[in-house]
């Protein structure tokens, strides 16, 4: 959107009064084309939402132009009566006269006019819904059983709402391709399609690759990648989700899980600074899919395939569960009681500023905050390591950390990120530093060889899953995951946003936050907050740049940091 | 209490009585279990999975049942995404399916809500094991106790084009 649009969007918009089924409702007489952002006519379907009233539709989609061909949101309408004045007429009791117009129209692409009648519940309606229903299951298979969009697939749920019981189709149904591999990571079953060209939609104008598109004729018509085009692109899944019928599928979450038994918990995609909203979609402890969550402040409704298909990492064979101790060769199974009383014990021992602490950019802003000061109590030195990829035009960050905007905020990585690990190998050679946490990090991969840790008097690593580090380490603390703990990411454009729990983290480990706190508790001998939300709200009192949020404000669509400029100072 | 009733004999006399009636009556204890109860017509036992008669495991792992278990006493493993030539049209089937004999309570809900046909709480009602482990029944063995179901409707056969992929 260019500079001029946006001021365009920000001029008020007049307000026209309709009626939808005997309720009186003002809408804005425009809104920006979901696309390119140029006003348009508020729709029937659009005002209707606004006024809280749900139109079926399946081929509509908020975020996506309007094309109008699956006919499900089919609605009558009257308009007032205007006499050879264009003056309306009105009835005897001095309300409008309303004439209906005799036959049903689209609500996805009929304009609102002031003074319109809007009916959703008529009998007319009903009938339609009805018929426009049985058309689209015509060839539709019995699929249910089998497919994994069953639970959630809008058709099922419009033909048990509104549909009929019976068919009237004695014919065979058409058989079609059912496992064609469109892309490499979507299979097609061309059965199942409806033809809503929700998908070919996206392509064109939200990831702006044009392969997908209708072939055929007639009842042989299907949806297909054009010859010579390959639909392969870093978002391809969204067409997975918007699919309103089981016709796309994921080949990640095919025949993994039925929809009904994942419980949903809102996340924040920790793969880039973008911080896509998600949802965690899991069970027993498993994650089987993340999907994205609405937030138009961010990722409006999508998310990118790298971001969604990379959470294997989660429940991996070589995730951490035990809190490990080694001393003299011996590795030993240690309580987080006497693990965090042995470091503590140590840190205290030792003289100030001999301790370095390397944070990973990709912790909770919390666990960012409670490093920042044991940092100070300790006067310790402090780096993380930045993690650079490749972004894109739409959602994708080059900046693979989901945090970075933290450790900026609160000062724990050099001018350069990374740039202070030459300086901390250097200082462990010459025996000015004689203490090393690792959160979330590798000081091998960083460049800190593994013959400089064994010099070290004390080599703590908290960290998800095994690396070098982890089997240099003195003392092995294991974290948890994003999907395994609460906290907040503040993403490259100043967004604090929440992510929730899915569940418990496996084993012995423990959220970083908790195991921080435990361990300022017992260096201070005072009590630290224990729960992200009292270490958020202790957080955002003390740093004005968090404009006064709680925990409680933040709710699931997050807040903007005040300003990002004037957080660097303090 | 009156005289008569004081005397005791003639109640000893009557319970006599009633024993010697039904010692010429027809019998009604069976020698179990060499013996047994012939079921009435929907009697609820264990449930087992069915193949069809062409031998085809019925079950799709739609997993309805796991679902509507009140007892959660059922299973199910999705196969995931593995394409195997042998299950044509219908793509899936269960990679494992168990049933946990100690919990299940015969209430007969899997078979109800099966769309498919597949499960069926037949005439079996002892279930004698030496462990909790051999109380749980795996797909291979509901499979050989349930035996073949005629299906009259063979909805995922492809009548046209038997290739089809």
């Amino acid at each position: 959107m260019s500079n001029e649009e946006k001021v365009q969007a920000k001029v008020e918009v007049p307000m026209i009064t309709f009626k939808v089924d005997g309720q009186t409702v003002s809408v804005p007489k425009t809104l920006p084309h979901p696309v390119t952002g140029k006003p348009e006519p508020i729709s029937i379907i659009q005002a209707c939402a606004l006024a809280g009233v749900n139109i079926p539709h399946l081929c509509y989609h908020p975020k996506l132009p309007v094309a109008g061909n699956c006919r499900m949101c089919l609605i009558e309408y009257g308009m007032p009566v205007l006499d050879r004045e264009r003056k309306p007429v009105l009835n005897p009791d001095g309300s409008p006269q309303i004439r209906r117009i005799p036959r049903q129209a689209i609500a996805c692409a009929t304009p609102v006019t002031p003074g319109m009648e809007v009916y959703t519940q008529t009998e007319g309606v009903v009938r339609a819904r009805k018929s426009v229903l049985e058309f689209l299951a015509l060839n539709h298979p019995l699929d249910c059983p089998i497919c994994d969009k069953a639970g959630e697939c809008k058709l099922q749920e419009y033909v048990h709402q509104y549909g009929q019981e019976t068919s009237h189709f004695f014919e065979t149904k058409l058989e079609k391709p059912k496992k064609k591999a469109i892309s490499s990571k979507i299979v097609l079953d061309n059965e199942r399609c409806i033809l809503c060209t929700r998908c070919v939609r996206f392509t064109d104008s939200v990831a702006k690759n044009p392969a997908l598109g209708i072939l055929n004729r007639g009842a042989l018509n299907t949806i297909s990648n054009y010859p010579g085009t390959e639909f392969e692109h870093n978002y391809t899944l969204n067409t997975v989700d918007i699919c309103p019928v089981g016709a796309l599928t994921s080949r990640d979450f095919r025949f993994q899980m039925r929809t009904w038994f994942l419980s949903e918990t809102p996340s924040i995609c920790p793969n880039c600074a973008t911080g896509c909203n998600i949802l965690i979609h899991s069970l027993k402890g498993h994650i089987y899919r993340l999907t994205p969550r609405e937030n138009d402040a961010v990722n409006s409704c999508w998310m990118c395939d790298s971001g969604r298909l990379n959470y294997k990492w989660v429940n991996d064979s070589r995730r951490l569960s035990n809190v490990l101790w080694s001393e003299a060769g011996r590795r030993d199974e240690i309580d987080w009681e006497t693990a965090i009383s042995k470091i503590s014990a140590a840190l205290k021992s030792s003289s100030k500023g001999s301790t370095a602490i390397l944070v990973s950019a990709r912790q909770s802003t919390e666990e960012i905050f409670l490093v920042s000061k044991l940092a100070k109590l300790l006067e310790a030195q402090t780096d993380s390591l930045p993690r650079i990829g490749e972004g894109d035009f739409l959602l994708l960050n080059p900046d693979m950390n989901p945090n970075s905007k933290a450790i900026e905020i609160f000062g724990l990585a050099s001018a350069t990120p990374g740039a202070n690990v030459s300086k901390i190998a250097k200082a462990i050679e010459s025996g000015a530093i004689r203490n090393l946490i690792a959160i979330g990090e590798n000081p091998v991969e960083m460049g800190i060889e593994p013959g400089l840790l064994s010099r070290l008097d004390l080599f703590v690593v908290c960290d998800i899953l095994g690396n070098k580090s982890t089997l240099e380490a003195q003392y092995l603390l294991p974290g948890a995951s994003f999907a395994e703990k609460q906290g907040t990411f503040i993403n490259a454009k100043g967004r604090v946003q929440r992510f929730g729990k899915a569940f418990d983290p496996m084993g012995e480990a423990r959220p970083e936050y908790w195991i921080l706190s435990s361990l300022l508790s017992a260096l201070t001998d005072k009590l630290w907050p224990k729960t992200p939300e009292e270490i958020f709200n202790m957080m955002a009192a003390e740093l004005p740049a968090f404009n006064g949020m709680t925990w409680a404000k933040l709710g699931t669509a997050g807040m903007n940091l005040l300003s990002t400029t004037n957080t660097t100072e303090k | 209490m009156t005289l008569w009733e004081r005397l005791y004999l003639p109640t000893i006399i009557g319970g006599f009585a009633v024993s010697i009636k039904h010692f010429f009556r027809k019998k009604i204890t069976m020698r179990y279990p060499e013996e047994k109860w012939t079921l009435p017509p929907g009697y609820r036992g264990i449930p087992y999975l069915v193949k069809d008669q062409h031998g085809r495991v019925k079950c799709v792992s739609c997993q309805l049942c796991e679902f509507i278990c009140p007892p959660k006493a059922i299973k199910v493993t999705p196969p995931g995404p593995v394409d195997n030539p042998q299950v044509g049209s219908v793509e899936k089937q269960p990679r494992e399916f168990e049933i946990n004999m100690t919990r299940c309570i015969f209430c007969g809900y899997c078979q109800e809500v099966c769309p498919e046909e597949a499960i069926f709480l037949m005439d079996d009602y002892s279930m004698c094991k030496h462990s909790r482990e051999e109380m749980i029944l795996n797909m291979e063995k509901l499979l050989e106790l349930g035996g073949v179901r005629e299906d009259r409707l063979m909805k995922w056969k492809n009548k046209h084009n038997p290739q089809r992929s």
